[in-house]
């Protein structure tokens, strides 16, 4: 291209750049910096307000229901997050072997993934409610004869499995195409050389697939870490607010408990504490992939 | 050479999997049967709650279409949904254009690049009392708010995904068009993007999905605007009529129908959406 053409097309380029620059600045870097501003502040959400420095930094650290919001909402992304990637890898192995009504069953298994969280949840609740503690019965279990959800010890656990149920459907899809990268030779290579079973997944179909595990575990984590809609319909944080997550827990005390100046300061928090994680994790797996 | 044997059926997992979707399906079923019955035909027993109704009456659905307003709902989850991702298809398919064909060679737009896609990790926690504030002081608290939002939000995905996609579509195309006379403005519209179809029917999809089912942002940004998205009805109608449990789960079925005949109809082409999306 000659010159005349090359300043027209940066001309362009910079044109569409700069408005959708613009754009996101407003609808996603300031309101980041006004949070963070907030967070310095005793703002109510209405009113005036004082500024009070690292107070609600202090106060965060000190906060109980703060500290058991965070204590919760990692048990619950830990916990899902690995039942949730061994169950999908399972469900790809399986789906992608030589099985009849391929393509119907791995449509059938992704419908959890199109159903929005929150009737899924509502729905969920009247099965922990009420149809789980009769078969709890049945067996003559105490624990499970009466709702996990007003079980303050068990109700994170019925989080658990509604936020896996949702979402072992995209993960095991996500495992799926990893595993069509992966070339039959491989196999037969690998099983002239004795590998079969679970050798071969082992020394040759993880290490190959190994990129996809770092999407899903990334995706797994960060998801879970914003948990809103699922608790919103099981618990609404309770019972005696053990299943609070972080998400909730500023919506709730943010927008309606008059403490939109401290609950910035924990989305701050917050915040942070995903960056952190998500880099880690993303620096862990690609020294890890350059092993390989 | 021999002719190759035919692959041999593993029967084992084949039947292991079916049997593995009862944990999709009893959800599924659970909800069509009660939102079916009467509340006469409630008891106790598992086999009341889960036996067919004994005669399926639509009594329900209406009941429920008429106190969640269902019509209104539905057409506005539609019209946010769709104009999300028109929107969505046209400013991010530019802006991964631009990025994604500048992004090598200019650090100008390599740091616009890590700038947009960084935004995946913030939280809507943390913008979400700022953006009511900020809304309502402009005039956005409302569904033309939202969509803006969710035209940002999905930004730092759809960008990644668009740029990771132009990768693949050569430079000499281009340069063809501007020795025919084509301006690069042109030459997008004529050229790159119907090239893009694959990622339009990718970020279509995952752009509704979400938008479809999202709860958050109505919620804190429209709350005050008299106006409900499918899931927003859903919550009021929660709160409200939580003990009759055969009229709450009609219209979750009410809730679940469109998106699921949707997924029925276009399931081949969503699940290559899907797969498109997550290998870029």
């Amino acid at each position: 291209m000659d010159k005349a053409g090359m300043t027209g097309r940066k001309k362009t380029f910079l044109l569409i750049t700069i408005p959708i620059m613009i754009l996101f600045f407003c609808f996603n870097t300031l309101p980041l910096i006004q949070g963070v501003i907030y967070s310095f502040t005793n703002f109510k959400g209405y009113g005036s307000y004082d500024w009070v420095g690292l107070r609600n930094y202090i106060d965060l650290f000190q906060d109980g229901r703060v500290g058991g919001s965070y204590l919760f909402t990692f048990k619950l992304a830990v916990c899902a997050t690995i039942v949730v990637n061994v169950i999908s890898l399972l469900l790809a192995l399986g789906l992608n072997s030589k099985i009849k009504f391929k393509s119907a069953l791995r449509g059938a298994y992704f419908i959890p993934n199109i159903l929005g969280a929150l009737v899924v949840g509502y729905i969920f609740n009247y099965f922990f409610t009420y149809i789980l503690p009769v078969w709890g019965q049945m067996i003559g279990s105490k624990t499970l004869g009466s709702s996990m959800l007003s079980n303050e010890k068990l109700a994170w656990i019925a989080v658990v499995i509604v936020c896996a149920w949702q979402s072992i459907a995209m993960n095991t899809i996500i495992y799926i195409s990893g595993l069509q990268t992966v070339p039959e030779d491989v196999y037969e290579a690998g099983s002239i050389d004795g590998a079969t079973g679970w050798k071969q997944f082992r020394h040759l179909t993880f290490p190959l697939i190994f990129s996809f595990f770092t999407i899903n575990m990334v995706l797994c984590i960060k998801n879970f870490l914003m948990v809103f809609d699922q608790i919103m319909a099981l618990t609404k944080g309770g019972p005696a607010q053990s299943t609070e997550s972080i998400s909730y827990l500023i919506y709730q005390n943010g927008m309606g408990g008059g403490q939109f100046g401290f609950q910035s300061a924990n989305a701050v928090v917050f915040f942070v504490v995903i960056v952190v994680i998500s880099g880690l994790q993303l620096g862990a797996s690609s020294k890890k992939e350059e092993q390989l | 050479m021999k002719t190759k044997v035919k692959e041999r059926v593993n029967w084992p997992i084949t039947i292991l999997l079916i049997v593995g979707l009862i944990t999709v399906a009893f959800p599924l079923y659970m909800t069509i049967v009660i939102a079916f019955k009467q509340p006469s035909e409630m008891t106790n027993s598992i086999a009341g709650i889960l036996s067919l109704p004994k005669s399926w009456s639509i009594a329900n659905f209406a009941e429920a279409m008429r106190v969640t307003d269902f019509w209104r709902s539905l057409g506005n989850s539609f019209i946010i949904t769709i104009l999300t991702v028109v929107v969505s298809i046209v400013i991010h398919s530019l802006a991964g254009y631009a990025i994604g064909r500048n992004k090598a060679k200019s650090k100008f737009y390599s740091f616009v690049y890590l700038y947009i896609v960084s935004g995946m990790f913030v939280p809507f926690a943390i913008l979400m009392m700022p953006l009511v504030k900020q809304t309502a002081m402009i005039g956005l608290a409302n569904w033309v708010g939202v969509i803006v939002l969710y035209v940002v939000f999905y930004m730092p995905m759809n960008v990644l995904l668009y740029s990771g996609y132009l990768v693949n579509i050569p430079m000499a195309l281009e340069e063809a068009a501007y020795v025919d006379g084509a301006t690069t403005w042109q030459t997008y519209w004529k050229i790159i993007f119907p090239i893009m179809k694959p990622m339009h029917a990718t970020v279509a999809v995952l752009t509704a999905l979400g938008t479809w089912n999202d709860v958050m942002t109505p919620l804190v940004i429209m709350s005050g605007s008299g106006m409900t998205t499918l899931p927003l009805a859903q919550m009021t109608f929660q709160t409200q009529f939580g003990t009759n449990y055969n009229l709450a789960f009609a219209s979750y079925l009410l809730a679940l129908l469109p998106i699921l005949i949707f997924y029925l109809v276009c399931q081949k082409q969503i699940l290559n959406g899907v797969v498109n999306g997550a290998v870029k």
